[in-house]
């Protein structure tokens, strides 16, 4: 019983659907969208570290680390406009943001 | 040959289960909380591959940087999380649509090719044995990549930048030292020397303009 490539990769498939999948269903609920970003974002570098572990080549590493750092900016600048708007509006619901609707 | 087998089922089995209570979870809180635990888990799935490197700062930089801001956030904001929750069900039956073909299409993509033996081949830069996995990372990294490496860290300071400016605010009720103010003043400015004439006192029509 040898754990393989498309192990990885099946695991990396589920969080991305399971990311994907928060999305839809806390529509209302801002900072789950943010977490399922987070998690489609693990996903994919799952998906970078297994290739480049099982294909012997280190660039896919060095790229899941910048992959990383994206994700760390995106969850930093996401949350200072979330605190922002409720500062603003008192409220984070999504449905809310129709400000720029005119 | 079970063991890794058996810690790997383990990893992705609690990290996908702590996804699936990160998107169906009541509390914001609990749902940071498996987020936590899933990132842990994925660290070890990353340390099972033999990227002990990038399984380590993943714990450093979401358990302990990511999360933790996740948290402050959601305890600072009161907001009535209950209310945000309405309409979960209702967009249930879409989201696992949509999310039973989109797992089913990737899985066959996954399932439904054979690796080229050859690919090792045209490794653009292959993992050097008989060095340790963050050594190896570092030899590439700061050497052919060392502008991205450099961009990188454009983009998080830039981040940081971003955050402060849109969270900082200035209160009207706080003072605060203004130096520029402060050396603009002059003696002319701030005192005024008068003679007092005995018995009168001093008149309110005499003073200077700055103290009426």
């Amino acid at each position: 019983m040898t754990i393989g490539l498309g192990h990885y990769l099946s695991v990396g498939a589920i969080l991305f659907t399971l990311g994907i999948l928060g999305i839809f269903l806390n529509r209302k609920n801002i900072i789950v969208i943010l977490m399922s970003i987070e998690l489609i974002l693990l996903a994919v570098n799952i998906n970078l570290v297994a290739f480049s572990t099982f294909l012997g080549d280190i660039v896919g590493q060095v790229f899941a680390l910048l992959v990383l750092t994206v994700a760390a900016a995106e969850a930093a600048i996401g949350l200072a406009v979330l605190v922002v708007y409720f500062r603003n509006r008192g409220s984070i619901a999504v449905e809310d943001v129709n400000l720029m609707k005119g | 040959m079970i063991l890794p087998a058996l810690f790997f089922y383990l990893f992705a089995g609690v990290c996908v289960a702590s996804a699936v209570m990160v998107i169906v979870s009541r509390n914001p809180v609990h749902s940071v909380l498996f987020l936590i635990l899933a990132f842990v888990n994925a660290s070890g799935l990353f340390i099972l591959m033999g990227a002990e490197f990038l399984g380590m700062i993943l714990i450093v930089v979401y358990v302990g940087a990511v999360a933790v801001l996740f948290l402050f956030v959601i305890m600072m904001l009161d907001v009535d999380f209950a209310q945000l929750r309405e309409g979960f069900l209702e967009y249930l039956p879409f989201g696992l649509v949509i999310g039973a073909i989109f797992l089913a299409e990737l899985l066959l993509v996954a399932g439904g090719w054979v690796i080229n033996p050859d690919i090792a081949k045209s490794a653009i830069s292959t993992i050097p044995a008989n060095v340790s996995n963050t050594e190896a990372l570092g030899l590439v990294l700061y050497t052919t990549y060392i502008h991205y490496f450099q961009i990188a860290g454009m983009v998080l300071l830039v981040a940081m930048i971003g955050a402060i400016v849109l969270t900082l605010r200035h209160k009207v009720s706080v003072k605060r030292q203004d130096i520029n103010v402060q050396n603009a003043r002059t003696p002319e400015l701030a005192m005024s020397v008068r003679k007092v004439t005995s018995g009168q006192g001093l008149q309110d029509a005499d003073a200077p303009e700055w103290v009426k």
